[in-house]
């Protein structure tokens, strides 16, 4: 329709506000409380036009135009009110604008001096009638600047979903408030620290306590690039000034994993790591037992020279490698590569065994591809989504938020957790199922689908293969059976069931609380089991959805860090396959036999294996049965590690050397939806550290073969020659939101959801699996299962996130959870300290009392190294995948000292 | 503080059925039932409606009916009005202050009043006056007030 716009003839669609139209002809209305993407509720009447239809002044942010309509942006009337409505507020608002860290970056400010109005005509604020709230190491809230917009509150509640923030009081006394009225880092506050409502906000109301002080916006420098911390990939802005990382921001860019510019506590507030004094700055070589610093050429040529020497005595064989999930694409295949290519073995692997190799196994068999199907923007537009053995809330906090604004919209949740997690409380259904039982539960539901007619006979007739045989096998698993087994009720399990096969679109999402089991591939394949028999698969907004922990396991996997297969999962036991690597890397080294994995590894240390190559990885914390990997390192006649701190892995090796980090390089990483998003450089690293992909090139040449590499985007060409799911990524194609594999060439814009109209394989293929007990089960000595897992505020080994100050002073002490029938038992109080032991080590901690796990079962979080978790572990390995079951360990509890106070 | 049987509060939220929308109703009738909404009750109702802790904080602040404050027997309401405040409330409130060892807004020891301060009550020919309860006592001064408050 047409209307008019300061005389100016303007076509617009229908449904659009005037403000809209105004600024898609690029028209500039001034606002305060609209935002793109939050509703809009006409507060701040800054965005008033003048409508010649009846004389009125309108917020223009909630008017919607109309054929015809004719309205004027600037009239005297219009400029007016605006003036009136600034004077009103800046009588209210302390002129402090010398000292406001948002000085610079403050909406109400910029229209001050746009119109001229150095002070108010009705007085000025010169008493505080608010206290300053900072109970809390991130968020600093000043209410006297605060001009009531609600953005901030919006923000919190419609996309964030954390409803920790409203407005309080009335009257001249409203304002922004969390519960209790305790700030945001009261007892009641379910303030996560994702900083969303910060950025929103017009004045300096909300600013971040750990850049206070230290630069205003104009001083910074910009760079966009992609989360170093888990596989959601937000897009971020680091803001840097003088080599060092002040803030990170915000990115609203349509088609990113975080098109709202969404964060987490780590990806906003975990970024001290980058500048901290303890980073590795020069080479390190341990002489006598104690580290000595070197020059880059003497670590270097002694690593070659050593490499080599252990290569001529026992053969390719002997050396090993694990590659890194934190580093780039780029880097994980230049590893690979020099791993096969140049030392001639197949034992390269990476953390990935421990966490996802039993999805890859599982959904390579069930579909042909082992990646997420479906893709994070498509969340919102299921009917049912069922997550199981995923803490989405904490472990990927933008995926997890994304569900809350799905439920609030209509999306039934199905949440199947031995612990209660914050999504159970949202759930239609929430199940809570003893520790390793997957398997009997998943068959259970499949069980109920197909006895009360719920399957997708079409689907499983023309898409599917084996189906006989997965009704024969799950005819047993009767949802009493069932009970017995998981302790979940009969009924449901099958009201489970039902809501989950009725849905027109249900998704599956799940992460380590599958996978890490010995039984981890047949819970995978379980899982794909139910999304095939009721047709959830090959769908916009269906599928089974494997969430990636680290920000680029996905890439690490693709890439070929993995014993069994090239890049792009090709196997390397092929022979046509290892003819076209060979041609296209020049080697003879190439071994057809599949390699070590990174629990075998360990297990061969000192034995077939004498030398291990280690980027980016803390073994010693995150790999089970702690006390045996410190064995086996010590066993090694050569370790080299290369990191960007001096880890308790690093510390047993010969040879360390400093590398760059995400801040400091460029390259790619994958996200857990397939995506390829670039890493952009915003400083120089520390000292004499460089980037991986460049001590990998260096090393390899100096063993006699060339890498000669320019760039990342040299080896990402390189990479897409090789690799057909990667065959159209070249740098230049990455644009602004990258592009999600399979995409075979430069014409392909990539793929949103796999599998449709086809499987990778053909067709999807059953596989009935029984249920197998975990291996460990409770005894009268072991009397406590424990669950290990992550956390919000930490990740990983801690290596970047306990090295970051506001987070680490938020969250300093390792815990357990225990149920408070349990604790009364054991007279255990909050904050006590207690050894938990298992078959294989003991460590001590602090209680956390709570009804989050249930009587008889403790959980722990794996990142802390006073505290290791993994001490307890178990490393019994899953067939196929090789995953130790990290989730089900037997232990005993005993209180060590009470909490004082 | 007395402990409190959140259970016992059950059949209000039965009452309203557990919805979110019925927030206020359910605020309403919990005070009428208690006096007042103190921090476990407020968490119980966070759970029970699956309301966030800050929108109830929100609403209870927004309306002043709601209190977090356990009531004493008695109200006494201190008039504020213009007349009032002319003819010497403020003198009034001190010295209610120091008998009752209390804030406005706050609770006696013995639980036996609570004292607010209230808008005009429309009596202002008996200026300076208090209210307790339904009661209205007029034409004060400082040295009245032990008196009116040993009625009680
Ligand atoms: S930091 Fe995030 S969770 Fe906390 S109030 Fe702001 S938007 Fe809400
Ligand atoms: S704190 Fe900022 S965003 Fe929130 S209402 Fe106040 S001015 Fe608006
Ligand atoms: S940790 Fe994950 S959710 Fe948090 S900001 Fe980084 S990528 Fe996003
Ligand atoms: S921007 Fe329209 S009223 Fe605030």
């Amino acid at each position: 329709m047409e209307i008019i716009i300061d005389n100016k003839k303007i076509e617009v669609d229908k449904g659009k506000t005037v403000l809209e139209a105004a600024k898609e002809n690029g028209i500039v209305i001034p606002t305060l409380c609209h935002s793109s993407f939050l509703e809009d509720v006409g507060a701040c009447r800054m965005c008033l036009i003048e409508d010649l239809a009846d004389g009125k002044l309108k917020t223009s942010c909630t008017t919607e135009v109309k054929e015809g309509m004719e309205v004027l942006t600037k009239s005297e009337r219009v400029e007016d009110s605006r003036r009136t409505i600034l004077d009103l507020l800046i009588s209210d608002h302390p002129l402090d604008c010398m000292t406001c860290e948002a000085g610079g970056n403050c909406i109400l400010q910029d229209l001050a001096y746009h119109y001229g109005i150095e002070r108010s005509s009705y007085g000025a604020k010169v008493e505080r009638r608010f206290e300053i709230e900072r109970n809390n190491e991130f968020i600093e809230l000043d209410p006297d600047k605060c001009i009531l917009c609600g953005k901030c509150i919006r923000v919190d509640q419609d996309i964030q979903c954390s409803d920790a923030i409203d407005f309080v009081d009335r009257g001249f006394q409203t304002k922004v408030g969390a519960a209790n009225d305790e700030g945001l880092g009261g007892e009641d506050s379910t303030c996560v620290f994702c900083g969303q409502c910060v950025e929103l906000c017009p004045t300096g109301a909300l600013s971040y306590i750990p850049s206070q002080n230290k630069g205003r916006e104009y001083d910074f420098e910009k760079t966009v690039t992609t989360c170093p911390y888990c596989g959601v990939g937000c897009q971020l802005e680091l803001k840097t000034r003088d080599r060092k990382v002040i803030e990170v921001g915000s990115v609203y860019r349509e088609g990113t994993p975080n098109p709202y510019g969404e964060a987490c506590v780590k990806g906003r507030f975990g970024y001290d790591f980058i500048n901290h004094p303890d980073r590795l700055k020069k080479p390190l070589i341990k002489r006598n037992g104690s580290f000595e610093e070197a020059e880059w050429e003497e670590a270097l040529s002694m690593v070659a020279e050593r490499l080599t020497e252990i290569k001529d005595e026992y053969g390719g064989r002997a050396l090993a490698g694990l590659s890194s999930a934190k580093c780039t694409n780029e880097e994980n295949y230049l590893m690979q590569k020099f791993m096969r290519a140049v030392i001639g073995t197949n034992s390269v692997d990476h953390c990935a065994r421990l966490c996802h190799a039993s999805t890859v196994a599982g959904l390579v068999k069930a579909f042909g591809s082992g990646a997420m199907t479906n893709s994070i923007a498509e969340i919102e537009g299921s009917d049912v989504i069922f997550v199981i053995g995923s803490n989405p809330t904490e472990n990927h906090p933008v995926i997890g938020s994304k569900m809350k604004k799905a439920q609030k919209q209509g999306t039934k949740l199905i949440v199947a957790d031995p612990r209660q997690i914050e999504l159970s409380s949202l759930a239609e259904v929430a199940i809570q199922h003893r520790p390793g039982t997957d398997v009997a539960l998943l068959n259970g539901l499949i069980h109920v689908i197909i006895d009360e007619g719920l399957a997708d006979q079409k689907f499983i007739e023309e898409r599917t293969e084996n189906y006989e045989y997965l009704a024969s096998v799950v005819e047993d698993y009767t949802p009493e059976k069932v009970e017995e087994i998981t302790g979940v009720e009969a009924v449901k399990i099958k009201k489970a069931a039902r809501l989950y096969a009725e849905a027109d679109k249900a998704a599956i999402y799940f992460a380590m609380g599958i996978t890490q089991h010995r039984t981890g591939t047949d819970n995978v394949l379980s899982v794909a089991n139910l999304a095939l028999l009721t047709g959830n698969v090959g769908r916009e907004s269906t599928g089974v959805n494997p969430l990636r922990g680290q920000n680029n396991v996905q890439g690490a996997c693709d890439l070929g860090a993995l014993s069994n297969v090239y890049p792009g999962y090709q196997s390397v036991e092929d022979p046509e396959i290892k003819e076209k690597f060979a041609r296209a890397w020049e080697t003879e080294e190439l071994s057809e036999e599949v390699g070590l994995t990174v629990v075998e590894i360990f297990k061969q240390a000192g034995k077939e294996i004498k030398g291990l190559y280690i980027i980016g990885e803390n073994p010693v914390i995150s790999d089970p049965d702690q006390r045996h990997i410190e064995e086996s390192l010590d066993k090694l006649d050569f370790l080299v590690v290369e990191d960007i701190f001096l880890t308790e892995t690093a510390k047993f090796a010969d040879v360390v050397l400093p590398a760059a980090c995400f801040a400091e390089k460029e390259g790619t990483f994958t996200n857990t939806e397939r995506r390829i998003q670039k890493v952009n450089q915003a400083i120089e690293p520390p000292g004499e550290a460089r980037a991986d992909w460049k001590i990998i090139s260096e090393i390899s040449t100096r063993m006699g073969y060339q890498m000669n590499y320019d760039s990342p985007a040299e080896i990402m060409a390189e990479i897409a020659e090789v690799t057909p799911i990667y065959g159209g990524i070249y740098a230049d194609r990455l644009g602004d939101k990258g592009l999600q594999w399979p995409c075979k060439d430069r014409e392909d814009p990539g793929t949103k959801f796999l599998h449709q109209g086809e499987f990778a394989r053909g067709k999807g293929k059953f596989h009935p699996v029984t249920y197998i007990p975990p291996a460990e089960e409770v005894d009268e000595e072991y009397d406590f299962i424990m669950m290990t897992g992550r956390m919000l505020y930490h990740f990983h080994t801690g290596t970047m996130t306990r090295n970051s100050e506001p987070i680490d002073k938020h969250e300093p002490d390792a815990y357990l959870e225990i149920n408070e029938k349990d604790a009364k038992k054991l007279r255990i109080k909050e904050g006590d300290r207690v050894r938990v032991t298992s078959r294989r080590g003991e460590v001590e901690t602090n209680v956390r009392i709570g009804e989050r796990v249930q009587p008889g079962q403790i959980f722990m979080p794996f990142h802390y190294a006073e505290s290791p978790a993994n001490r307890l572990t178990n490393p019994v390995l899953d067939q196929d995948a090789k995953i130790p079951e990290l989730k089900v360990t037997a232990v005993k509890i005993e209180k060590v000292k009470s909490n004082k106070i | 503080m007395a402990v409190i049987k959140l259970s016992a509060l059950d059949h209000i939220f039965e009452k309203y059925e557990e919805k979110k929308g019925n927030l206020i109703p359910v605020l309403h009738d919990i005070q009428e039932e208690i006096g007042y909404l103190p921090v476990e009750v407020q968490r119980y109702a966070s759970k029970k409606l699956g309301v966030a802790m800050s929108k109830i904080y929100g609403v209870i602040s927004f309306y002043s009916f709601f209190t977090t404050e356990p009531k004493g027997e008695h109200t006494i309401g201190v008039c504020m009005g213009t007349a009032c405040y002319v003819k010497g409330a403020e003198d009034i409130l001190n010295r209610l202050k120091e008998e009752l060892e209390i804030e406005t807004g706050q609770t006696t020891a013995d639980n036996k009043f609570t004292m607010t301060v209230t808008r005009c009550l429309g009596t202002c020919s008996m200026a300076p006056v208090i209210m307790i309860d339904e009661q209205v006592h007029g034409n004060l001064t400082a040295a009245k007030i032990p008196e009116v408050i040993n009625k009680y």
